[in-house]
């Protein structure tokens, strides 16, 4: 079972690395929508840092819906989707395999660059800090709970707005505790607590997203 | 079968439904005395709060006919959470206006983001995203099924609307009835509320019950029953 996982993950990332550009336009969408928000309130600082947490999570949200279509689409195309399902091997254990190499190639290179978004609305060094331990907590239930809903449509006509109207309410506990974390810091409070609260919600999507993927999945091969 | 049995109880909850509704309306506007604190305008809550209770009952149920249909893989169950969806969303938008308007007057504002008023917001996102998908998926079975998961991926939201008032510090002001102690507003005001709330229930029952026979028409054209019902068996040669 450790070995399906290892070896779906590799085949994934393998993926990945022949077509460079698809994880690397993800980070520059994300990169690209934070920077617009300057344009569109004006360049006080002030404001600016305020509004930098949730600026940068609702980024890092549309990066994910924008990556998700892709996560099973072309196994469906080319019938390694229907393979897969007809392995000896749990379902919930390639999805989770899945998502896992959907995070490493879109949520921990978000978490990551995030870091420099933050200098540019001038968030202090601690909250940087803070800011990137939510991203390295909140981007997982993303990929998790996004998994679901890419297999909800897979299929479907109009996919992609779907996609975001069913996954993005789901988002909203990890905005919150995300951005409320950054707040936190901010305001010279401890925002270890919206982090565990970011960890439980992790802990939960663990055990919910790819039951709700593969329960959408086997709709799908149906 | 379960449609000629819809059929005859959809005209006595309908009756119930006006019937309590009436009622409610009389005590809101006639018995129900005026609020020490709010005047007039609390007479909202008539509307306000059995609507939010059904949007979120509603959801609750609808979750459940999606789990049974999901574990047992009834029809039914799948055209039962389809029946409900748009009734509750109907609830949850009423909640949501009737609250806005309820605001304006009382706290000054037509909208704050706080957590009852957001939680409940994405309740509406919910249904909404439901229907949609359900509308998106042609093959019925496919559509029943898939629905369902996300109608349980839905159903965390619900608990964390009906204590938002408590966890979090908010405009909003916590349950004013409760099973456990006496409520706190007058008796008459709370019969008036009890008396809307069931005809809310009414209606809903009357409403979904209606659209689950049109949706069981809509799947089971190909059947000879459903043809004679119809008519278009007999026009046929």
């Amino acid at each position: 079972m450790g070995a399906a996982f290892g070896l779906v993950v590799a085949r994934e990332l393998r993926l990945a690395l022949r077509r460079k550009g698809e994880a690397l336009n993800v980070l520059v969408f994300f990169v690209v929508v934070a920077s617009l928000f300057p344009f569109g309130v004006g360049p006080e600082p002030a404001m600016l840092q305020a509004m930098a947490a949730g600026v940068v999570w609702v980024a890092a949200l549309l990066a994910a819906i924008v990556s998700m279509p892709r996560l099973f689409a072309a196994d469906l195309a080319d019938g390694t989707l229907e393979q897969l399902a007809a392995s000896p091997h749990p379902l919930a254990v390639i999805v989770g395999a899945k998502v896992a190499a959907h995070w490493l190639l879109t949520g921990l290179p978000l978490a990551l660059v995030a870091p420099l978004l933050g200098l540019q609305y001038g968030l202090p060094a601690d909250a940087l800090g803070v800011l990137v331990a939510a991203l390295l907590l909140g981007t997982p239930v993303l990929s998790l709970l996004g998994a679901a809903g890419a297999a909800l449509t897979l299929g479907v006509r109009g996919g992609g707005a779907l996609l975001a109207l069913l996954v993005l309410p789901l988002f909203v506990p990890v905005l919150v505790f995300g951005a409320g974390a950054v707040g936190a810091a901010l305001s010279g409070i401890n925002p270890g607590p919206h982090l565990s609260l970011l960890g439980a919600v992790l802990a939960v999507s663990c055990l919910v997203g790819p039951w709700a993927a593969c329960a959408a999945l086997r709709v799908a091969l149906d | 079968m379960f449609f000629p049995l819809a059929g005859k109880l959809i005209p006595w909850f309908s009756l119930l439904a006006g019937a309590f509704a009436l009622s409610g309306l009389y005590v809101a506007f006639f018995v129900a005395p005026t609020d020490a604190q709010q005047g007039e305008a609390y007479r909202i809550i008539f509307i306000h709060v059995p609507a939010a209770w059904m949007s979120m009952f509603l959801y609750l149920v609808m979750a459940g006919w999606a789990a049974v249909g999901l574990v047992l893989n009834t029809r039914l169950s799948g055209m039962m959470a389809s029946a409900l969806a748009p009734t509750g969303a109907l609830f949850t938008f009423v909640a949501l206006w009737s609250g806005s308007l309820w605001g304006r007057p009382t706290w000054g504002t037509w909208w704050v983001w706080d957590a009852r008023l957001t939680s409940e917001l994405i309740l509406l996102f919910l249904y909404l995203g439901f229907i949609a998908l359900k509308s998106a998926i042609p093959d019925p079975s496919r559509a029943d099924r898939a629905g369902a998961v996300l109608a349980l991926l839905g159903v965390v939201n619900v608990p964390v609307i009906y204590f938002s008032v408590q966890w979090w510090n908010t405009l909003h002001q916590g349950a004013s009835v409760s099973l456990t102690r006496a409520p706190s507003m007058a008796m008459t005001m709370l019969a008036g509320m009890l008396l809307m709330a069931l005809a809310a229930w009414m209606y809903s029952i009357a409403a979904t019950l209606s659209r689950l026979r049109a949706i069981i028409l809509e799947r089971e054209r190909d059947l000879e029953w459903v043809q004679l019902q119809s008519g278009s068996l007999r026009t046929a040669p």
